[in-house]
């Protein structure tokens, strides 16, 4: 195991002129020693290019890997000790389940008796002991995947464990089964593991800590908590969470802050003299609040929908078409109509403001 | 459009796809039907399309017996989960073939309309090729609208999507469908979708028709344990039961205070839905000690799966939440909150709504 390092950006073509050349702009960012990571964006975003180059699949444009403060950048993944774990079951059909996840153990010569007890080991943690003296051929498409789950964990002294989302073939109703197992299983083998994932499930409930990627950026490291509560960029407010967070536009003038054309509450003092910001609030946070209340925008609601377990209701706040709040709303107390009149809390504690550069500037309300 | 089946049934060989079944979808409003994968829902839209015809029954549209009548002789509009288009036409071609085969006018400006509701004005001279997997989709749903028809139906249509793009095409969608225009049939897995639908929901399970009515009343008044589970995401806690002093005796030795109707006695089940439990708690509620198995986040919510003296219950809890495997937690239930089901599964109580 390996304290990981990077420090680089990559460009597929030469002579990159413009961000847009680039798959991975430059960034500097280390994985500890024993954490679980995740790398989480939509298609295009840079992960998997990021996932290439710790593994030692691609070489970066420009900048080194380091593992343990030793400069990999030129080194197979052979070289560098990395397991790694793909969508699709990769396993040999003609052996067994026990001879599969022997095999990189049995690669490395690794005694007989040590390969018995760390195939027992992982066995037990995936509930693969029963088939262990199957034929893999047989299994069926979940089962296989967890034999090359099992093959990407059972060496104990890999750099590091790569995952490139493994759990694409399991049936839904299976996955929160594995995801717990891999939780179990970072827990028992404090393995270093990085996932890769375009699925904000998978990745929140896995990671200790998420690194939000965009356009070749990695916007955010945090964990489930900070990218939900204190989203550092707009496109983390915007990705994570269904809907994603409500944004504004603000401006903290000398009568106080004005959000999408109205006052609603007085400016706090890190946000005077900022000019434009853009108010983000989680529908989560967002609640009704009585008429010319501190921090409540009046707005007027165009849809309201009955979520089964929670109500979404949807509101205009402004006279742009793009000002438009959404909360999310217990079905327990009351719940206003399409047509009604609504004040709605958009300042609290939770509430968050961003510069131009759509960067995290202030969080909470003025004192 | 009204769109009315009667004792319909599809079978393949001697394998029955769809019991028989009545349907009269409401007009010019959204219908969704409700399923897992292999429930008969792309059966049942064949059949409504008139791709299939049905091995029984009768296929009504306004009245008119149209069984058996091939689906290039009725107006109507599909989508489907692949990006279906014409790879060698533009964007802008793609949409209007459906007026150019009717020799339409204004042709170009009705486009233009079309795909500014949709977003993709500006790839109108691009290939379909040229484009991402959403902006594809969008194409082909512009195709569907285009076409005008009185009777849409769409199959899985966001499946292949990111679930950004989804959220947001689905938004877009369901404005779009509450103009009444036409008749429209969205198929899903996905109860959440259905609920964000909103219109009606007929619900499939293993080729049968389980129910049909407005979104929300199927949700909160499932006529079984089958609909409740096809209708539950994540999954509705079950619970065996059976009729005690005050209530119900949950398995483990749990007693639950929901008034029973008379008659029900034994072999019941209990249902609870994951957003009912809650680890706040409130005056009078039941108390569930346990230990956390695993913390689910999906972003928005946190669902818990814990276990209890009564079992593996899952919460849904509002935001983030973080828990340590195996940990000691308390879920709380209102005891007004649970669903109570007969022996053979059919609804006995439902949560009163406010």
């Amino acid at each position: 195991m390996a304290l990981i390092e990077l420090d680089l950006a990559h460009a597929y073509g030469a002579n990159p002129r413009s961000d847009d050349d680039y798959a991975l702009l430059p960034l500097k960012m280390s994985f500890a020693d024993g954490g679980a990571y995740a790398l989480l964006g939509p298609s295009g975003c840079g992960k998997t290019t990021l996932l290439n180059i710790v593994s030692g699949l691609v070489k970066p444009s420009q900048g080194s890997v380091r593992f343990d403060g030793v400069d990999v950048t030129g080194r197979t993944p052979q070289q560098r000790n990395i397991a790694q774990v793909f969508q699709f079951p990769v396993i040999y059909d003609t052996m067994t389940v026990a001879e599969n996840l022997a095999f990189p153990l049995r690669n490395r010569g690794v005694a007989p008796e040590r390969i018995a007890r760390r195939v027992g080991q992982v066995a037990e943690m995936l509930e693969l002991s029963g088939q262990l003296h199957q034929r893999a051929a047989g299994l069926a498409a979940d089962a296989k995947q967890k034999i090359s789950l099992g093959r990407g964990l059972v060496r104990e002294d890999v750099s590091a464990v790569l995952f490139d989302e493994p759990l694409t073939v399991i049936d839904p109703h299976l996955k929160w089964q594995l995801r717990r197992k891999l939780k179990q299983i970072h827990h028992e083998l404090k393995l270093t593991l990085i996932y890769v994932t375009h699925d904000q499930v998978e990745a929140l409930t896995f990671a200790e800590q998420v690194v939000v990627m965009t356009r070749g950026r990695a916007v955010q490291v945090g964990s489930a908590s900070e990218l939900f509560d204190r989203p550092q960029h707009t496109f983390v407010g915007h990705f994570i969470g269904s809907p994603g967070m409500n944004f504004l536009p603000a401006e903290a003038a000398d009568d106080g802050l004005r959000v999408a054309g109205h006052r609603v509450a007085a400016a706090p003092a890190a946000l005077r003299g900022l000019g434009p910001l853009t108010l983000g609030v989680r529908p989560e946070y967002v609640t009704l609040a009585a008429a010319e209340a501190e921090g409540a925008v009046r707005g007027t609601v165009t849809r309201a929908q009955d979520i089964g377990t929670y109500w979404l209701v949807t509101a205009q706040v402004g006279d742009d078409a793009a000002s438009v709040v959404r909360a999310r709303l217990g079905s327990h107390g009351p719940v206003p109509k399409a047509g009604d009149a609504a004040w709605l809390r958009i300042v609290g504690p939770r509430t968050c403001f961003y510069g131009a550069d759509q960067n995290l500037v202030f969080e909470g309300a003025a004192a | 459009m009204k769109l009315t089946l009667e004792r319909v049934e599809q079978r393949v060989g001697a394998e029955t796809w769809l019991h028989p079944l009545d349907l009269a979808l409401v007009p010019n409003a959204v219908t969704v039907l409700l399923g897992a994968t292999q429930a008969g829902k792309t059966t049942l839209m064949r059949v409504m399309a008139g791709l299939d015809p049905p091995a029984k029954g009768r296929v009504l549209a306004d009245g008119v017996d149209v069984t058996g009548r091939p689906v290039r002789e009725r107006n109507v509009a599909m989508v489907y989960q692949q990006f279906i288009n014409y790879p060698s036409m533009t964007v802008a071609d793609n949409i209007g073939s459906p007026l150019r085969l009717r020799g339409e006018k204004n042709i170009a400006a009705r486009v233009k309309e079309i795909a500014a509701k949709l977003h993709i004005e500006p790839f109108l001279s691009r290939l379909p090729a040229e484009l991402s997997g959403g902006q594809q989709q969008r194409v082909a749903l512009a195709r569907a609208l285009a076409k005008n028809a009185p009777l849409m139906l769409l199959d899985e249509p966001l499946v292949n999507l990111d679930y950004k793009l989804r959220e947001e095409l689905r938004e877009e969608l369901s404005q779009l469908f509450a103009q009444g225009a036409s008749t429209v049939v969205y198929a899903t897995t996905e109860p959440t979708e259905a609920l964000l639908l909103g219109g009606c929901t007929a619900v499939l399970d293993a080729g049968e028709l389980l129910q049909y009515g407005p979104t929300a009343e199927v949700f909160h008044r499932p006529a079984s344990i089958r609909v409740a589970r096809a209708f539950s995401d994540p999954p509705m806690n079950l619970v065996a039961a059976d009729a005690g002093p005050g209530g119900v005796m949950l398995q483990g030795g749990v007693a639950l205070a929901v008034a029973l109707p008379a008659g029900a006695t034994t072999g019941l089940t209990v249902g609870i839905r994951a957003g009912a439990l809650r680890v706040r708690p409130r005056e009078g509620d039941l108390v569930l000690p346990g230990k956390v198995e695993l913390a689910e986040i999906s972003g928005s919510d946190t669902f818990l799966h814990a276990e209890t003296a009564i079992g593996e219950l899952v919460a849904q809890l509002t935001g983030v939440h973080q828990f340590t495997l195996g940990e000691p937690v308390a879920l709380h239930l209102d005891p007004g909150q649970a669903y109570v089901f007969d022996s053979v599964g059919a609804l006995l109580r439902a949560p009163a709504r406010e």
